[in-house]
């Protein structure tokens, strides 16, 4: 086991070297690259770019760059955004929460919604129940999100008035400009995106947990339970959903990392001030550094959940072995 | 004198036949991505106006008999753009998707026929892949794209979105064809093609290619669908098909701010994809039913 972990966690610390360098290399090949922001402002002398140029090392060959800014990495020193001059650690730091808040309460909203939706279809296979929540859940599967969230906008925040006559939710923003905190008014503007994030997540969810309890279902074991004489709703959670749920336990483990990024089109859309609107700022403005931090970031999010996934399957599951 | 049962000889395509048919909404689903296939080729043909004309007396029209869907904020008819932004859409969905696929099966055929330390890294490269975050790393190769100011990536070029795409999506495809690569590789008929000689190339490619094409065929439509998603979203956040060129994706771009006055911007673009997406995800459940028969209802 602790030989396994041991290798598991030295692939790992190589897998994100690689994808480290193939992210810098990448950034790096781009024309203009760190200086197209510099190059933009017309105030510049030729004179000014090249000793900027200079100053920021980019003269040296790709491999020594990234050796620089690889060690500068590890010591905890990730560059400046280009735009607003602050630390990018501190820049994404600040936005973390926002996102936190967003995608928390979706993974809250998606479970409570999918797990239930995922049983009783499972249970009454076929029956109209089913099957109006398995195409619902397919049709959410192909909606493409960032519609979706438009349309939500067009009807709650456009066309439906409230009894003030004012839109009835807000459609962008954290909370109402000029109006002092309330918890009333963040949950106002938190319904919409949320709604959005979680329909579109626990389509997913829903038909994979339906799925696995299908499987579950037909199991010997179930009979067994059923025909010992154990009431329909233990069979169903005691035998079935505790087995079922191992695959839901993955998909969730491989979604965490999303709790940092998952968010890009819906805070883009509502204007959530979060780590996927800073992302996309960051990209619209060619602002390396920041666009490379947030990358570093969420691979190596999605490094570590995936092996935490595999151990804790690992641990749920008495079949399998790890070596 | 009769026999007494007679066994029609029933060809494969028509046992598929049997079974895919019974998935009607993969059936609606075929008719809907044929007609919408049809519609935007022979869009020169059809298109009531031409896509890129301008006409600002005319600006955020509603639907009406001369512009059926209304036309948007440069006064350019909506109908008209739809079918032209859908031949981009497909056709940079039918490229990507066609490129993961190639990729995909190749890597997994090798991998898992090879074996060894050829199978290792290729593993680890798919893995490497997989643990990048892919809208995230679309998004900075589309600002990348932007910055490029080459002859072939002009405004309007779908082909680098498309390989790109393609390029960051194979990973499921070749995990799935080296599985059952794996699998095949042990079996009778294979050893046979190679006891009797059979170069490696035609071992892989005349006897276990055709053994996984079902699963491939399945992971090309469902790879189809969300090409096609990856695309719209891109463009619609300015990193894919640039403007004015129309793509299902970019013509959403600038819809926002004009929500109150013409709300129908919004409203028809994102519907067409959502349409074909629907579509082709019924047909490939429906394909996998019929490929697969222990795929199929209980």
């Amino acid at each position: 086991m602790t030989t396994y972990l041991i290798r598991r966690l030295f692939q790992a610390a190589l897998t994100l070297l690689a994808i480290s360098f193939i992210l810098f290399g990448l950034i790096s090949a781009a024309p203009g690259g760190f200086m197209t922001v510099y190059a933009e402002k017309s105030d510049m002398s030729p004179e000014d770019l090249a000793r900027i140029r200079a100053k920021l090392g980019l003269d040296d060959p790709i491999p020594v760059r990234y050796l620089k800014w690889l060690g500068n990495l590890l010591q905890g020193d990730w560059g400046k955004s280009l735009t607003s001059k602050r630390p990018v650690l501190e820049e994404i730091a600040s936005r973390l929460p926002n996102t936190l808040l967003l995608m928390g309460l979706m993974m809250i909203c998606t479970l409570l919604v999918a797990i239930p939706l995922g049983i009783f279809s499972a249970v009454r296979q076929y029956s109209w129940f089913d099957h109006f929540f398995t195409t619902l859940a397919f049709a959410g599967q192909s909606l493409p999100v960032f519609w979706f969230g438009l349309v939500l906008i067009i009807v709650f925040a456009v066309l439906l008035k409230g009894p003030d006559g004012r839109p009835l939710l807000p459609g962008a923003g954290m909370y109402t400009l000029g109006e002092p905190f309330s918890l009333w008014d963040r949950i106002r503007h938190l319904i919409l995106p949320v709604t959005m994030l979680t329909f579109v997540s626990s389509a997913e969810y829903m038909r994979y947990l339906r799925s696995s309890m299908l499987d579950v279902i037909h199991e010997d074991y179930i009979r067994t339970a059923r025909a010992k004489g154990l009431r329909e709703w233990k069979v169903i959670y005691k035998h079935g959903l505790r087995n079922a749920i191992i695959p839901l336990v993955t998909l969730v483990g491989l979604d965490l990392p999303s709790l940092f990024g998952g968010a890009l089109f819906t805070e883009t859309i509502f204007a959530w001030p979060g780590i996927g609107r800073l992302y996309f700022t960051a990209a619209m403005k060619n602002d390396y550094p920041l666009v490379m931090a947030t990358l570093m970031i969420y691979s190596a999010l999605i490094v570590l959940s995936t092996l935490l996934v595999d151990l804790v399957y690992a641990a749920l599951d008495p079949r399998i072995r790890l070596s | 004198m009769k026999p007494s049962v007679t066994h029609v000889p029933q060809s494969p395509w028509l046992l598929f036949w049997r079974r895919f048919r019974k998935h009607k909404m993969a059936l609606v689903g075929i008719v809907i991505v044929f007609s919408i296939v049809v519609l935007t080729a022979i869009a020169p043909l059809i298109a009531p106006y031409d896509p890129m004309k301008q006409n600002l007396l005319n600006r955020f029209q509603p639907p009406s008999a001369t512009h059926w869907l209304g036309t948007d904020d440069l006064g350019r008819d909506l109908w008209t753009r739809i079918l032209y932004g859908g031949r981009i859409s497909l056709s940079v969905g039918l490229l990507a998707m066609a490129v993961s696929i190639v990729l995909g099966s190749l890597i997994g055929l090798v991998s898992g026929y090879y074996g060894g330390w050829v199978d290792s890294i290729l593993m680890r490269i798919t893995e490497i892949f997989l643990s990048i975050p892919r809208l995230f790393v679309l998004i900075a190769l589309g600002m990348f794209l932007r910055t490029l100011d080459l002859p072939y990536l002009q405004a309007g070029s779908f082909l680098p979105i498309a390989f790109v795409i393609g390029a960051l999506s194979w990973m499921g495809t070749a995990r799935m064809v080296r599985a059952s690569t794996l699998a095949l590789r042990e079996r009778e008929f294979v050893q046979a093609c190679r006891a009797l000689g059979g170069s490696n190339l035609r071992t892989l490619f005349q006897h276990i290619l055709p053994n996984v094409a079902s699963p491939i065929i399945v992971s090309a439509t469902l790879g189809l669908s969300s090409a096609i998603i990856s695309e719209s979203g891109l463009s619609y956040l300015g990193f894919g098909v640039q403007l004015p060129t129309p793509t299902w994706g970019n013509m959403l771009s600038n819809t926002q701010s004009q929500m109150t006055t013409a709300p129908w911007t919004a409203i028809f673009p994102g519907l067409m994809i959502f349409l074909v997406v629907i579509s082709i995800n019924y047909i490939g459940d429906g394909l996998r039913d019929a490929l697969d028969p222990r795929h199929a209802p209980r």
